[in-house]
């Protein structure tokens, strides 16, 4: 995050960015909230906070400073929201490794209960989007063809055509939602991390979202077909072009060789 | 020059080249040994052998046979829309599968078996035989020059030069008419590539919700696609329209912009800017919200959307047209005007 | 049948006799026959890879003419009810709708159209490999650069119809590639937006341009291939095959065996296996599957958009230019699209011509039917190889995103790899492969000279270790002295005819200077004499 941080003109006008974003989106998001969840029990809901911050304190203070104000080392958490937290570190990003063009998915490291602790800790430090339901990013009642067409409108100049991936500047890259969880997915279109831009539901609906995973989980899921046989990636015509170089021309030369050679003579004796 | 002072007459017969050491021609060792002799394959003494080498050529047709009726069975029997998983392919078209293995091996094992019949059954002596010169000799090459002249003789081309001149102006002049014919096949360009349906009062409509955009939607770091309002996918010009105005909608500090017309055509800090690439018209939409760079994911182009989009990396020669945006009486994005430049690739007109 | 009968027929001629008298007497087939019938063929696999694409052209045309049974080439838009749900109510035009059905609804439809896309992939890649077997070997020396032209031709043909064939489902991945044609047309000065409303009938993409592409890619751009094919086959017989030297092989005659009954069965062997084994992958592997890219829009876009393979060096070339462009007197200059636009024919026609820049370097007038070994031309073959570098580095440059993505590289520090390497690579690899060919001359010259390397040790009485070399056999000392040697035009050979002296012209100079750098003491060693190998064998021996 350094690397990303000390590329910031203004470290201060940038927690203003975010909090003028997730008020828009979070506030927006408040009204749909059912109501129950405002209620929740608050003192269950203090314990975890503290749990988080103890977590928070041993983990990410270092860079993120005591009070996720942020430092050189890292961006302030105020107002990311609970979202935010779920995505990063429930995807392994965070806690980061080492600075680089980009911080990569890896093993996560935190159990859920304590990504669930964290987040609310940092959701207690700035209000910002909350962690989506199941039924926001469930399969019920989505159209995956629209979901497709919002993919390709939003999302494919990016992650390519079915989400395999593709190149950004410098090192940069999007990756693979292969395997993703759809709950990060949406979360991930919720916050916009990194360099990810957000899509917030005032731009892209929450029905928009369920449509794109749908969509998703159509062509690049556990069970999804690829009709004509090995899908080579799913990359396009580079990957297919080896493979006719490889194994079409490859193999066809090798019967030519065949053909060609010539019959073992008798041995002579 | 060549080293083509070879002996012509080397026949196999007179040669006796054959231990591994021997140099046969004493006075010219490099010298062309001719033709080894031929050496018997172990079907062409062996009678066993070559039933065996029958038995195989005759399997494969019968392989080929029965992949054929396979096909044919496959295409009968399985369903067009029936998935199968095969275990390194993954899952596939079980149709698709079934049909190309039993086609592919049908074809593969006639063709194996007739080179198999070839190779082991056909004779496999080796044949010389001679080239002739492809240039004539000189006697027909003077035949055919005396011909030609005496045609073109009679034919009086050469002294009626009217008739050769009227002639050559004739055929050149005729193609003219196919020429002609391609005229229709489009419109002139005139202005076209400069307009779009953008105009002052065209409220920026999102893509996603097909909803017009309120200020209060677009958020710092978030990224919006726009088309005007009034265009509809369903629209018999959509594809051709869509072209020239698709509008990508970003929201930065207004502190960030480093471009004074760019904040000046902007509506606290939203900014609009054609999502046409200026380098061959892909859709650009790249864009990395912390650097708030854009990269054309065909050729990598790279526009800096804080500072006019101007080109920072890749082959585009220009930044991406800004569209100048407001607000409408009702609050919602509209557009102050058409694009002042036209979109997309450039072009000689461009200017 | 009665037996009298039989017989009665018997008396007159069996009925493939009198079958081939009818057609004889109307076509005669006799005297055709007579000629080509016992045609000699000799065997090298790598004479087979001009089969490959013969028999890929027939599958493509083959698979082609049943895929138009199904495909509607419009634009018309039309909304998706067929099997795949994931584009169910989506719109699309006819072309991309037809495609899907052929696709999902047509029972083996799947497979004709994987068949042809893979078979249209090979064909290519075999042209390449085919024309680079001909330049490293020295076949398109006389009298073959008419036939080299026909091929060059053929391969410059294919990609265009590919490319017009795989732009015809109106999917977004060639639509991107087709948006990209026609920022390329419009770049061309003058006339730039006048053939781009020609091509299209309009501005971009409007409702023309897939059924103007289908009548290219199905009619016109075939019906030309086939015409240079049949004239490259007839030319291919009328020449008879090249062959590798070798003992009893000369300039003047072609051995290997006969077209009745060995390569009929060989031949036409080749095409059922090259057909099975198309038709396997095809079984095997999904290619070009339009139904994960959905439909062309031209606001749409996913990353990783690239043309196939051999569109590829051209897409580099559009990658890595810097993005010029002239303003002067209200006027564009589009020089980041147009260079690239004009360097691509170049590349292309830098190996193209080759055969002819060589053939006026050597003065060479004679006829050449023995094959060279590329070691043995080494600055033919060191150009070969650096323009192939060429090739690959700008193929680099067209997937530069793919390789960025799988190597973790920086988008950028690729594109400036290309930009510089287009001009230094081709460089490199040309010295390189000089001095590699040089080397393998030096040692086939060892070879000859000192014998084979037996790998068995003897040791002397007098303590010494020696390896024994042994010498070689005739049949080997012939085919590795068997090649011909320049010697550079300066220094003599080419005299005027009548040995008039003239005024000697720059193009004399620049000719005498490549025939230097081609044949001059720098450029090959020279081969093993017969008096050296006497002297060497009638010695002490080896050592």
């Amino acid at each position: 995050m350094k690397k990303l941080s000390t590329r910031r003109r203004h470290p201060l006008a940038a927690v203003v960015v975010l909090l003028l974003a997730l008020a828009a989106a979070g506030g927006a998001f408040s009204l749909l909230a059912p109501a129950s969840k405002a209620q929740a029990d608050e003192s269950a809901q203090s314990l975890s906070i503290d749990e988080g911050k103890k977590l928070f304190a041993v983990g990410c203070a270092s860079c993120h400073g005591t009070g996720g104000q942020g430092s050189s080392d890292g961006p302030s958490l105020v107002g990311v929201g609970a979202a935010a937290v779920d995505f990063q570190v429930g995807t392994g990003r965070m806690p980061a490794q080492q600075p680089g063009a980009q911080i990569p998915a890896k093993k996560v490291i935190y159990s859920q209960a304590e990504i669930d602790q964290l987040a609310a800790y940092i959701a207690s430090l700035g209000a910002g989007p909350v962690i989506p339901t199941k039924n926001e990013y469930g399969p019920e009642g989505s159209d995956i063809a629209k979901g497709g067409e919002l993919f390709r409108t939003n999302c494919a100049q990016c992650h390519n055509f079915t989400g395999k991936g593709g190149a950004l500047t410098h090192g940069k890259f999007a990756p693979s939602l292969e395997g993703v969880a759809p709950k990060h997915i949406y979360e991930a279109m919720q916050t916009g991390p990194q360099n990810m831009p957000s899509f917030p539901d005032t731009t892209l609906s929450s029905k928009n979202k369920k449509d794109i995973i749908a969509y998703l989980n159509a062509v690049n899921g556990d069970n999804t077909e690829s009709p004509g046989g090995l899908e080579l990636g799913g990359l396009g015509p580079v990957s297919e072009g080896l493979f006719a170089w490889i194994f079409g021309l490859g193999a066809l030369i090798a019967v030519a060789v065949w053909v060609a050679a010539r019959t073992a003579k008798a041995k002579k004796s | 020059m060549s080293s083509q002072d070879i002996p012509e007459e080397n026949l196999p017969a007179e040669q006796d080249a054959h231990g591994a050491v021997s140099v046969a021609d004493e006075q010219n060792p490099f010298a062309d040994p001719g033709l080894p002799p031929h050496e018997h394959r172990v079907q062409d003494i062996d009678e066993r052998a070559a039933k065996r080498s029958e038995r195989v050529v005759a399997f494969l047709f019968t392989v080929s046979m029965l992949a054929t009726v396979g096909f044919i069975a496959s295409y009968v029997g399985i369903p067009h829309n029936k998935a199968i998983f095969v275990f390194p392919i993954g899952h596939i078209n079980a149709l698709n599968f079934a049909l190309g293995l039993t086609l592919g091996t049908a074809l593969f094992t006639i063709g194996a078996g007739a080179v198999h019949w070839a190779r082991t059954l056909m004779s496999d002596v080796e044949i010389a035989d001679e080239r002739h010169a492809i240039e004539a000799p000189p006697e027909v090459k003077a035949k055919v020059l005396a011909d030609f002249k005496q045609g073109a003789k009679e034919s009086a081309l050469g002294r009626r030069k009217l008739i050769r001149n009227t002639m050559f102006g004739a055929l050149a002049l005729f193609p003219l008419s196919g020429v002609m014919l391609l005229r229709d096949l489009g419109p002139l360009p005139g202005t076209k590539l400069r307009h779009t349906l953008w105009s002052k009062g065209k409220l920026l409509v999102n893509m996603n919700t097909n909803l017009p955009l309120r200020p209060s939607d677009v958020a710092v770091g978030s990224l919006t696609f726009a088309k005007p309002e009034g265009l509809e996918e369903t629209d018999e010009e959509f594809q051709t329209e869509i072209a020239k105005s698709a509008l990508m909608i970003v929201r930065l500090q207004p502190e960030n912009i480093k471009d004074k017309r760019e904040l000046e055509w902007a509506h606290e800090g939203i900014v609009a800017f054609s999502k046409i690439c200026t380098h061959v018209g892909c859709p650009i939409s790249l864009y990395e919200q912390q650097t708030h760079h854009v990269l054309c994911p065909c050729h990598q182009s790279t526009f800096d959307l804080s500072d006019g989009a101007r080109v920072i990396f890749g082959p585009a020669g220009h930044a991406l047209p800004q569209l100048r945006i407001g607000v409408s009486d009702e609050g919602y994005l509209e557009a102050l005007g058409d694009f002042e430049e036209p979109v997309g690739p450039a072009f000689w007109e461009r200017g | 049948m009665s037996t009298n009968e039989t017989n009665e027929r018997r008396d007159k001629a069996p009925a493939g006799e009198r079958v081939a008298d009818w057609a004889d007497g109307r076509l005669g087939i006799y005297s055709l026959a007579k000629s080509n019938m016992r045609k000699i063929f000799p065997d090298h696999w790598s004479f087979m890879l001009g089969e490959v694409c013969l028999y890929s052209f027939i599958i493509i045309i083959l698979t082609g003419v049943y895929l138009t049974l199904f495909f509607h080439p419009s634009m018309n838009e039309v909304t998706y009810h067929g099997s795949y749900v994931p584009l169910q109510g989506q719109l699309m035009s006819e072309a991309f709708n037809s495609t899907m059905h052929i696709s999902f609804d047509v029972r083996g439809g799947l497979l004709i159209r994987q068949i042809h896309h893979w078979a249209a992939l090979i064909f290519l890649a075999a042209m390449f490999v085919h024309m680079m077997r001909v330049f490293f070997t020295g076949a398109f020396r006389k009298p073959r650069e008419v036939n080299w032209l026909f091929g060059f031709l053929l391969f410059v043909l294919g990609m265009f119809t590919g490319f017009t064939g795989y732009s015809l489902p109106d999917d977004l991945l060639s639509g991107t590639g087709v948006r990209f044609m026609e920022g390329a047309v419009l770049s061309v000065p003058i006339v730039g937006t006048y053939l781009s409303f020609f091509l299209f009938g309009g501005e971009f993409p409007g409702g023309d341009f897939v059924a103007r592409f289908y009548s290219i890619h199905i009619l016109l751009l075939p019906g030309i291939m086939l015409g240079l094919v049949v004239g490259h086959l007839i030319l291919v017989f009328y020449h008879k095959h090249t062959q590798f030297a070798g003992p009893g092989k000369t300039n003047n005659n072609v051995v290997g065996m006969p077209l009745l009954p060995v390569y009929m069965a060989k031949a036409g062997g080749f095409f059922f296996l090259v057909f099975g084994v198309i038709a396997a992958v095809a079984a095997i592997a999904s290619i070009n599957p339009i139904w994960a890219m959905g439909p062309y829009r031209p606001d749409m876009v996913s990353t990783g958009a690239q043309p196939d393979w051999y569109m590829g060096f051209s897409e580099g070339l559009i990658r890595v230019m810097p993005g010029w462009e002239i303003n002067f007197w209200g006027h564009t200059l589009v020089l980041g699209v147009f260079i690239p636009l004009v360097i691509f024919p170049l590349v292309l026609v830098a190996i193209a011509v080759y055969p002819f820049i060589e053939s006026w370097v050597t003065g060479d007038k004679s006829e050449h039917h023995i094959l060279d070994r590329p070691r043995n031309v080494p600055t033919r073959t060191a150009f070969g190889a650096a323009w192939i570098s060429w090739y690959f580095v700008l193929l680099v440059g067209g997937g530069n995103d793919i390789w960025a993505t799988h190597f973790h590289l920086s988008i950028n520090s690729i594109t400036w790899f290309v930009r510089v390497g287009f001009f230094v690579v081709p460089v490199l690899v040309f010295l390189a492969t000089k001095r590699v060919c040089l080397g393998l001359q030096r040692r086939d010259k060892d070879k000859v000279l000192h014998g084979r390397e037996s790998g068995i040790i003897k040791r002397l009485p007098h303590g010494e270790f020696v390896e024994i070399h042994e010498p070689l056999s005739q049949d080997a000392l012939h085919t590795l002295t068997a090649h011909e040697q320049y010697v550079p035009a300066a220094i003599g050979a080419t005299v005027d005819e009548n040995g008039v002296e003239r005024k000697v012209k720059g193009t004399e100079k620049l000719r005498a200077k490549l025939s230097e750098a081609y044949y001059g003491e720098e450029s090959q060693i020279a081969k093993p004499t017969v008096e050296e190998y006497k002297e060497i064998t009638s010695g002490h021996g080896h050592h």
